[in-house]
């Protein structure tokens, strides 16, 4: 049983193909292996241990709690959504539903994922496998610590400023925010719908390529989304001969955590053995990136959230006044501080007589922001940076600093605000800068638009060279207990 | 002080008859059972996305096509945010800093713009009033919601009521004619808004403008307009100034209200859709927007007033693409018959012996085909029958259909001429009979001569012409 789930997805269906494997069992034994969740990465799973499919034709999949599963609890980590069942499926579900993969459960989030740490999270938040002391990154942090700890043979998530790729950094797997358009937002709930991207989180990028393949295309339900120009296939390829990378001149070495800028540096090195072109390239405009991002998409949640009114579905808080105090009562009781902070933030900026200093400018800053990419793939075919400054950092650590919280999506966001394809993959181990077990730091790269090809061959044969294959089982266990629960009207969350 | 002068602006909001909502698949409808016209998007759920209607693009490619309008390259949705029981998403979408068409012209007023959005769902308030104040509760039907509009906004040309309410009737048949919308105002298909200041005569600035709303008829447009005039002359004559707000039209009594100014302070937050891309309209669907164009009440009314006739009878032709097309027809057979004759019997007795019929039928549904009603025409024109017995003709033809010199032939209604002296000897024998009428006339008395006219009419059953009647019996009393 051990050894089954050992394999990777596309292993585990090699294993299928050639008769050795049976589908069901497979995903057997991951429903299994997900009720013994003691990391609170799930929020849901079906009482018969899977569902979705009669007879599985693919390995199960765990799904961030974002997605709208007809007839299944669907709450985006939020006390406002609490007992709400959608009439309907997100496409990107239901295309793996089609592809004959049983949904094992829904996975534990940050509050309509705005957060870096899973702290957000109305219902408790997520343990990082590796120390179950430390947050798995956010805010698709159930996504990444099921798929790390051995929950889940493979999850979705989504991603808006990192909400992919910094969890998965932190959890020490491969996690994929594909290009804007690329896979359809329908039925993904709504955090900021110009930058909400679905994506995969694996174990490794072969996975990655094989979760993007299903989840691609282009949805008549959407109509931003486009696909791509052609299905990935799986990653080929063992160097990076005639490959240039581009590390940005303006990379805030300083705000770097000191463990994770020598995994970088060693990734860069490892890049050059392959036989990869290293160089800086300007992206000036990049350190901007957080003070736009945290404009634009605090500005258009605070529209995405205006639904949640109590009038039609999920909670209503009773009140003896009129219908808006209904409405205030409701919002009040349902919404955590972290989304009221950002609801506020995104108000003022769209207010009348603010709306081109904030959410305009913040609009200008942003095309030059895909301008400065733009620029560097002309001479180069990657970006990369570290996928996030620190290792996972304990739970509680930054909820009293929403800004420092804000600077973990610094190397995240700028490829987000660009719409560009950008993957993390773990690259190494690094002891937190306050000393203690070392835990996993992840690498980013970044392509132009639809290169999601080329990214995942890159990806994978820098991964191939790196050799990853530590395992958060030797991690120290901390009671469920002993986690200190942040809910709603809870103080100092980030 | 110089005389005050009216300045009105119209804000139309035509309900397009698409056959799905803006944004979702959901079918239109008007009085089916509430919320049964609903799905995840219209209703608003987490997760769920709009998509655009290419059928409403289409439509309102059409409508600025026939207001003459500039039509954007690419335009753009944009969200207004309110909080609302009849918004569920909390924001409608909404063409705001780019509408789909700009600068146009329908008769002698300038468009400013027209853009696509939705509508929202319908408040019904409970309680005997129906409206929100002192209602204890109120249900959402959302149906409407979603359905897809386009708002017509006019410069503000316009100098009076009357003038506005029969531009806005100009507008209706408009788009009435190009199959875009139902446009019925009581049903709320076509809804009109006022926008209304005055200034003194001659200036160039406009004055403080009220918005006035929910008058469901021309008529309600009409006096709510004239309403709010007479109050604002009062108010600047009075030496106060006009408020900037919306009012609200009773139609009970036919005042004028604010609505709260809680409803008014808004700030809506517009920002651009991120979940649509842009509209950018491809030469072929803009060709064939001009080529779906058919001909438009105001040409169609010109063209006609060129071919002679005459004011009133052209509009109303040509507000009726139906009778108008008969009308062409029956003129085209027509020979050597002014098209201004055949139009007045069109729209004057061929509509009154339809409607004697019960006026179920069209002049084109009807059994009176277009070449017999004008072979009627015609022998009425050279006097081959009379006026009167062309009506009984007409009778005839609407209730069984046929040709009209066959009916002539068949009921014996030719005209009497005055050459071979049956009619001459009836018009003796008339004024003989009635010795008193012809001694009144020849006193003087021109009146009296219709007992002798009515005496011979009798006699000849309608078939005497009226003209060679009066001059016969002129002739036989000597005057």
């Amino acid at each position: 049983m051990t050894e089954m789930l050992d394999l990777t997805v596309v292993q585990a269906h090699e294993a299928m193909a050639a008769g050795e494997l049976s589908a069901a069992e497979y995903a057997g034994a991951w429903a299994e292996a997900a009720a013994g969740d003691e990391l609170n990465a799930y929020l849901w799973r079906p009482e018969d241990g899977a569902t979705g499919v009669e007879s599985p034709s693919i390995a199960p999949v765990a799904v961030k709690d974002i997605f709208c599963t007809e007839g299944v609890p669907t709450t985006a980590g939020s006390r406002i959504l609490e007992g709400y069942r959608p009439p309907y499926t997100a496409t990107a579900v239901r295309k793996l539903i089609e592809a004959g993969a049983p949904i094992l459960g829904k996975l534990n989030m940050d509050e309509f994922a705005m957060g870096s740490s899973n702290e957000n999270s109305a219902y408790g938040p997520v343990l990082n496998p590796w120390d179950r002391g430390r947050v798995p990154g956010g805010s698709s942090g159930g996504s990444a610590a099921a798929v790390a700890g051995g929950l889940a043979p493979w999850a979705i998530g989504t991603d808006t400023g990192g909400s992919i790729r910094q969890p998965a950094s932190l959890c020490g797997i491969v996690g994929l925010k594909p290009t804007y358009g690329a896979i359809s937002r329908y039925g993904m709930i709504a955090f900021a719908s110009s930058l909400d991207q679905c994506g995969p989180l694996t174990r490794d990028v072969a996975d990655a390529a094989l979760l993007l393949s299903i989840l691609q295309g282009r949805d008549p339900c959407d109509s931003t989304s486009v696909g791509l120009p052609e299905a990935p296939r799986l990653p080929e390829g063992e160097d990076l001969k005639g490959l240039r990378f581009a590390v940005p001149a303006e990379l805030a070495r300083d705000a770097i955590e000191p463990g994770v800028r020598e995994v970088f540096e060693a990734t860069l090195a490892t890049i050059e053995r392959l036989g990869g072109e290293i160089a800086e390239a300007p992206l000036p405009h990049a350190e901007h990136g957080i003070s736009a991002y945290y404009v634009i998409a605090p500005a258009e949640a605070s529209s995405n959230l205006a639904r949640y009114d109590g009038v039609r579905y999920g909670m209503r808080a009773e009140s003896s006044g009129d219908v808006i105090e209904m409405y205030e009562a409701t919002r009040a009781a349902g919404f955590g501080p972290e989304v009221k902070r950002r609801i506020m933030l995104g108000t003022y900026a769209l207010s009348s007589g603010y709306y081109d200093a904030y959410y305009g400018q913040a609009q200008k800053v942003r095309t030059k922001i895909a301008g400065d990419f733009t620029a560097a793939f002309e001479d180069f075919d990657f970006v990369v940076t570290p996928t996030s400054p620190s290792v996972a950092f304990g739970l509680g650590e930054k909820t009293g600093d929403p800004l420092a919280m804000y600077l973990n999506d610094f190397f995240t966001v700028p490829m987000s605000l660009a719409g560009i394809p950008a993957i993390s993959i773990p690259a190494g181990l690094a002891e937190p800068a306050g000393g203690g077990p070392r835990l996993p730091v992840g690498f980013q790269l970044a392509a132009p638009a639809f290169g999601e090809q080329k990214l995942l061959d890159a990806a994978h044969a820098l991964e191939q060279a790196i050799g990853f294959e530590a395992h958060p089982s030797g991690a120290p266990y901390v009671p469920m207990d002993g986690i200190k629960r942040t809910g709603n009207g809870e103080a100092g969350d980030g | 002080m110089a005389e005050l002068e009216a300045v009105i602006g119209l804000e139309i909001h035509v309900q397009l008859a698409t056959k799905t909502k803006m944004f979702c698949g959901c079918e239109l409808s008007f009085g089916d059972e509430p919320n049964v016209h609903t799905c995840p998007v219209c209703l608003a759920h987490p997760g769920v996305l709009p998509v655009a209607n290419e059928q409403a693009i289409r439509y309102a490619l059409l409508i600025a096509a026939a207001l003459e309008c500039e039509v954007a390259p690419r335009s753009i949705f944009h969200r207004k945010n309110y909080f609302y029981p009849d918004s569920p998403k909390a924001y409608q979408i909404s063409q705001y800093d780019i509408p789909i068409a700009g600068a146009g012209r329908l008769g002698d007023v300038r468009i400013h713009r027209a853009h696509l959005e939705e509508d929202a769902a319908k408040m019904v308030h409970v309680g005997e009033s129906g409206r929100i104040h002192g209602s204890g509760a109120s249900l959402v039907d959302f149906n409407r919601g979603g359905t897809p509009l386009v708002e017509i906004v006019t410069e503000p040309d316009l100098r009076g009521p009357a003038e506005a309410a029969a531009w806005a009737r100009l507008l209706r048949e408009t788009v009435r004619q190009l199959g875009v919308s139902d446009v019925n105002m009581e049903e709320g298909s076509l809804r009109v808004d006022a926008n209304v200041s005055v200034r003194p005569a001659g200036s160039e600035e406009l004055g403080t403008k009220t918005e006035l709303k929910n008058m469901n008829s021309f008529r309600f447009l009409e006096r709510g307009i004239e309403a709010e005039l007479a109050r604002q002359r009062e108010l600047v004559e009075a030496g106060g100034t006009v408020v900037q707000e919306t009012l609200h039209f009773h139609p009970e009594d036919g005042t004028l209200h604010p609505l709260r100014s809680k409803e008014e302070a808004h700030d809506y937050r517009y920002f651009p859709e991120p979940d649509l891309v842009p509209i950018v309209p491809t030469e072929e669907m803009l060709r064939e927007a001009r080529e779906a164009l058919p001909e438009l009440p105001a040409q169609r009314s010109a063209r006609y007033q060129e071919m002679g006739l005459p004011e009133d009878v052209a509009v109303l032709l040509a507000a009726d693409p139906d009778t108008a097309g008969y009308f062409e027809q029956a003129a085209d057979e027509a020979a050597g018959v002014e098209a201004r004759v055949v139009a007045n019997w069109v729209t004057g007795e061929l509509a009154a012996a339809l409607r004697q019929d019960g006026g179920e039928a069209t002049a084109s549904e009807s059994k009176v085909e277009p070449a017999a009603l004008a072979s009627l025409v015609a022998m009425v024109q050279e006097k081959k029958i009379s006026h009167g017995s062309g009506k009984t003709v007409l009778s005839t033809l609407v209730a069984e259909g046929g040709d009209p010199a066959a009916i002539v032939e068949r009921e014996g209604l030719a005209q009497m001429s005055a050459d071979n002296g049956e009619l001459e000897a009836i018009v003796v024998a008339a004024v003989e009979a009635n010795p008193e009428a012809a001694e009144q006339v020849r006193a003087g008395n021109q009146k009296a001569i219709g007992a002798i006219v009515g005496a011979v009419m009798k006699e000849t059953k309608g078939r005497a012409d009226g003209g060679e009647v009066n001059r016969l019996i002129r002739e036989k009393l000597g005057i």
